[in-house]
């Protein structure tokens, strides 16, 4: 066993791992792991599961995490 | 729980030959749509959870599975003549997932949801809940079937999916845990298979389609489109089943079965459409059909069995 992450950085082949952080087109952000997250007013969120969605189009009801908000506006309005 | 009640002439038949222990085929041609549906569902049963009457040896006894076979072979033409056939255009995973979101949201139908949130009563809720549990009490189980079929970057993102579903561990955080707490605070049944006599063909049919895709390794693609339908078009109607439920002065608990699922579901809509469907996708571009007919069918199926339900209510009103 390494201590290092077998997701980070540069994979055996040169490939990139798994991402951490991933930006879902016209949708959330996902984030896997354990982090906190400031809201717009400064409130701090702690993730509750493996991977959370956090809302990028700034309409979710339940913020900072995404509700899936995003797919009812117009294409142009979606992050 | 006891085999269930039958529905006509070949479950009857199907029922009384499983309970023995020397199972005869049933050539009996079904009576109705329901006869053929509560038999099939009972033989899938079979393979989650059984019958207190029936022996647990039965789930691989020839004589079943011969039945079984024609009946989820009616089940599977039924399904794709529903549909029309759909070329996919995306190469790459993430191509292929923002196809099968668009895919998703071009369908349009009635929804329970809404006339939950706006206008039914709590009797009406309650009868849903019901009909609803004979899925919710075995939720994400028919997936899990899949697991074993996918190469590694699909099986992994399943896998992450299917954890959160089961609770990250914790069995109170469990969702068909949630469930049996949200259906026990408003008095309802919470044991397994508690109200399948009363659940209409649409509901059996849902049922039994995602059985039929978990349990074959050749429609896995029609399993995990499924499962991002299913998942696509969760979070907003969770959250107008959850102000329904408030505006009826329901149980917390169960109002917080649906609130878990806007959050949860905004994830695993995301994992299932890219990671796991689009990744399938492109490294098998055979299933990639079937991952868009089994996302049709979750939706189709969807819509009948609400507007059998809204049909109901409709005319009680």
């Amino acid at each position: 066993m390494s201590a290092e992450r077998p997701d980070s950085g540069a994979g055996s082949g040169g490939e990139p791992g798994r991402a951490d952080v991933v930006v879902c087109p016209g949708g959330p952000l996902l984030l896997r792991g354990d982090h906190l997250v400031e809201d717009a007013e400064g409130q701090v969120h702690r993730t509750r599961r493996p991977v959370s969605a956090v809302c990028r189009c700034g309409k979710s009801s339940v913020q900072p995490w995404c509700d899936g908000t995003h797919k009812v506006l117009p294409p142009k309005l979606r992050p | 729980m006891l085999t269930p009640k039958a529905r006509g002439a070949l479950s009857a038949a199907l029922f009384e030959t499983m309970r023995s222990s020397d199972p005869r085929v049933v050539d009996v041609e079904p009576e109705s749509a329901d006869d053929a549906a509560i038999a099939l569902w009972a033989l899938f049963e079979l393979h989650y959870r059984g019958f207190d009457d029936v022996e647990d040896g039965m789930e691989w006894h020839p004589a079943l599975l011969t039945v079984r076979h024609r009946l989820a072979g009616d089940l599977e033409r039924r399904l794709r003549e529903r549909w029309a056939p759909y070329a996919v255009e995306g190469r790459t995973a993430a191509e292929i997932g923002s196809e099968l979101f668009a895919y998703i949201e071009g369908h349009d139908g009635p929804s329970l949801a809404r006339a939950v949130q706006s206008s039914a009563d709590a009797d009406q809720v309650l009868d849903l809940l019901r009909w609803r549990s004979v899925y919710h009490l075995k939720e994400a189980d028919p997936t899990a079937w899949v697991v074993p079929r996918l190469g590694a970057r699909a099986k992994a993102a399943l896998m992450e999916l299917q954890f959160d579903e089961y609770g990250n561990g914790d069995p109170e955080r469990l969702h068909h845990r949630l469930w049996e707490r949200g259906m026990e605070a408003v008095g309802l049944r919470a044991d397994y298979g508690a109200y399948v006599d009363e659940a209409p063909l649409e509901a059996l049919e849902q049922n039994n389609a995602m059985s039929l895709f978990g349990l074959s390794r050749a429609l896995r693609g029609a399993a995990l489109g499924h499962l991002a339908a299913f998942e696509a078009t969760s979070s907003l109607p969770s959250r107008r089943m959850a102000q329904g439920l408030e505006r009826l002065g329901m149980a917390p608990e169960l109002v917080a079965y649906y609130t878990e699922h806007v959050e949860a579901d905004a994830v695993h809509e995301q994992l299932a459409a890219r990671d796991i469907c689009g990744v399938l996708a492109q490294e098998e571009p055979a299933l990639g059909p079937d991952v868009f007919f089994g996302a049709f069918t979750c939706l189709d199926l969807e819509d009948r069995f609400a507007t059998h339900v809204l049909g109901l209510w409709e005319a009680a009103a």
